[in-house]
């Protein structure tokens, strides 16, 4: 039997559905934790990111606008294709941070539940953080969230794929659309968790993922006037308090990093409701016409 | 490739006699070179590969704001619809006021005097599609009557649309007349004739009816009504831009352009402003002479131009929801 020829995979970009190269035609080296070459993954320049932006806001009507019902079952299927993925994934997160076969499965494991368990609070989350309000005065007075629209992530350094799971399924499940920089030295599961998006029905530009330096591409983003809220979990303190001011021109939503989270604790509904807008309904209600009429 | 018409023997005024009769305007207009159409788009195609940067591209930017013609042409447009969009020409971005005003605002000729009241005092011209715009179909009597209205209302400009049919069942000297009947119910008005490229079929016949429209004393030709299909694309503006170049130097007489419809980004606009420039000139680029047919562009250019100024990426939020 002949040798097999080498097929190495040439990993993309994702943005509005599509995988290009970068702009810029620039790519960098993804080693092992060892030290040892693994692919090279797009180095996505200010552009990418501008146009991956406005993907998510195109895609932000649609995906706001589906049913809680739809989202979540649109969620629960990129679970079952993640679960098809098992083997690719555990071998990318070994090879990536150096863990154990062993441990590698068992984050892998624990990323798709994660996203099970995001994907049911789709159609659960406007109960918990909306409901009615008692108002002094003849009003029905509803609080719903909404999502508040595009956001830029910043995948955690570390956790290459539990922890991009846990800043990533939290801001689409509501609605929102997201720009997401994967971890720059283990970018290889995000690029490879955006062939599994595009498969799932997820709407082409709900995910878009970047590959690149957090400092090059998370300063247009955190200055971008279009981008609504960004979640700061991969910047180290430096880069972060530089992004927040930044981000602060435009009022946008900051989730600061959170030094010491540990990605395998149960996450709570904190990150989800960060990245929400209450809007808030009066409508009146009882005998208010001079006539007594109702209305 | 010549695109020029083959010289004719009298010297004096080389295109006196060619619309004397049906027979010698039909002689003429074929007698136009071939359009070599792969040529064409490949020129068209490589003109927009230019890559415009910093300050140029901040005076393009300007440029292209400059020669908008603000656009709104809707079944639905009401009085308040037309006196924002004016208050927008006039003011394209209230944040920066060193944003220049459009050129002109192009409405149906029933919102003339409203756009005029709107931008009386600024320098914004007001623009009026005639002629049963869309479709043209409709008696001359009409279309005139049409045409005068809105020259009574005030309008600066005068959008018409040829008879696609007529032009298409080969009577051009009734196209001619029709423009020239037009032309002359304008008065002072500058008349741009709207030959609808994407109903013509083949490029030879946008050559033709370019020459056609020069000759019976079009100010400007223009591409598209932008209610149909296939719009103003590189490749027939360019074909456009050929024709008035051509018809300059047979006569000396400029007539300007303005591509329309479906030219919706700043990075559009630009290949259009090099386009012009590579092809006709500084002597075109100027609102005089060119001209965008647009609404939806002007908030692109704004947001560009406020990421230039800024540093930071603009967003939809930012300008206007026409």
């Amino acid at each position: 039997m002949s040798e097999r020829l080498a097929v190495l995979k040439t990993y993309k970009l994702f943005i509005g559905g599509t995988f290009p190269r970068s702009e810029s035609g620039r790519v960098y080296q993804v080693t092992d934790a060892k030290g040892g070459w693994l692919a090279n993954a797009p180095l996505a320049s200010r552009k990418d990111a501008r146009d991956a932006v406005v993907a998510a806001r195109k895609a932000f009507g649609g995906w706001s606008g589906a049913t809680a019902y739809l989202r979540g079952q649109v969620l629960y299927r990129v679970a079952e294709m993640l679960e098809g993925r098992r083997g690719q994934f555990t071998a990318e997160v070994a090879a990536g941070s150096g863990l154990s076969k062993a441990k590698a499965a068992a984050e892998v494991d624990a990323a798709i539940d994660r996203w099970v368990w995001y994907a049911g609070w789709s159609d659960k989350v406007a109960q918990v953080a909306g409901g009615a309000n008692p108002v002094a005065g003849p009003y029905f007075n509803l609080s719903t969230p909404e999502p508040t629209g595009v956001v830029a992530v910043l995948a955690p350094r570390e956790s290459a794929f539990l922890g991009l799971v846990s800043v990533l399924a939290p801001a689409i499940v509501t609605g929102n659309t997201v720009v997401l920089v994967a971890s720059e030295s283990a970018p290889l599961p995000a690029l490879s968790l955006a062939e599994v998006l595009a498969t799932s029905d997820v709407p082409g530009g709900v995910v878009n993922v970047l590959s690149g330096r957090a400092a090059e591409l998370g300063a247009p983003l955190a200055a971008h006037r279009d981008v609504n809220a960004i979640d700061l979990s991969g910047a180290d303190a430096e880069l972060a308090r530089e992004l927040e001011v930044a981000a602060a021109d435009n009022l946008k939503r900051v989730l600061r990093p959170r030094p010491g989270t540990s990605w395998t604790a149960d996450p709570g509904p904190e990150r989800m409701l960060a990245l929400l807008e209450t809007k808030t309904v009066w409508h009146p209600t009882g005998s208010l016409g001079a006539s007594g009429s109702a209305y | 490739m010549p695109s020029s018409p083959p010289q004719s023997a009298s010297a004096a005024s080389p295109l006196a006699d060619v619309t004397a009769s049906d027979a010698a305007l039909r002689r003429f207009l074929h007698g136009l070179p071939g359009v070599d159409a792969v040529g064409l788009e490949a020129r068209a195609a490589a003109l927009g590969t230019r890559s415009i940067k910093t300050t140029a591209k901040a005076y393009a930017i300007d440029l292209a704001i400059s020669m908008i013609d603000l656009t709104t042409l809707e079944g639905a447009d009401t009085p308040g619809k037309v006196r924002a969009l004016s208050a927008k020409g006039v003011t394209p971005d209230p944040t920066d006021r060193g944003t220049p005003p459009v050129a002109a605002l192009c409405v149906y000729p029933d919102m003339v005097a409203e756009a005029r009241a709107a931008v009386a005092g600024s320098g914004v011209k007001v623009a009026s599609v005639a002629t049963a715009f869309p479709a043209g179909r409709a008696a001359l009597p009409v279309r005139l009557a049409d045409t005068r209205d809105a020259v009574a209302a005030g309008a600066d400009e005068i959008d018409m649309v040829i008879d696609r049919g007529a032009f298409l069942a080969g009577r051009y000297l009734e196209v001619y007349e029709q423009i020239r009947a037009v032309r002359d119910v304008c008065g002072t008005a500058r008349l741009k004739v709207i030959f609808e490229t994407g109903e013509l079929s083949t490029y030879d016949n946008i050559r033709r009816v370019s020459w056609l429209a020069m000759l019976a004393g079009a100010d400007f030709v223009k591409t598209s009504t932008g209610k149909v299909a296939v719009n103003a694309t590189p490749a027939n503006t360019l074909l456009l831009m050929e024709a008035v170049r051509d018809f300059r130097r047979e006569t000396g007489r400029q007539v300007g352009v303005k591509p329309a419809g479906g030219i919706r980004t700043s990075k559009d606009a630009v290949k259009y402003l090099v386009m012009v420039n590579e092809t006709l000139g500084a002597d075109w680029l100027s609102a005089r002479w060119f001209r965008f047919g647009a609404s939806s562009l002007l908030n692109d250019l704004l947001m560009q131009r406020q990421k230039l100024r800024t540093g930071n990426y603009s967003g939809p939020d930012y300008v206007t929801v026409d």
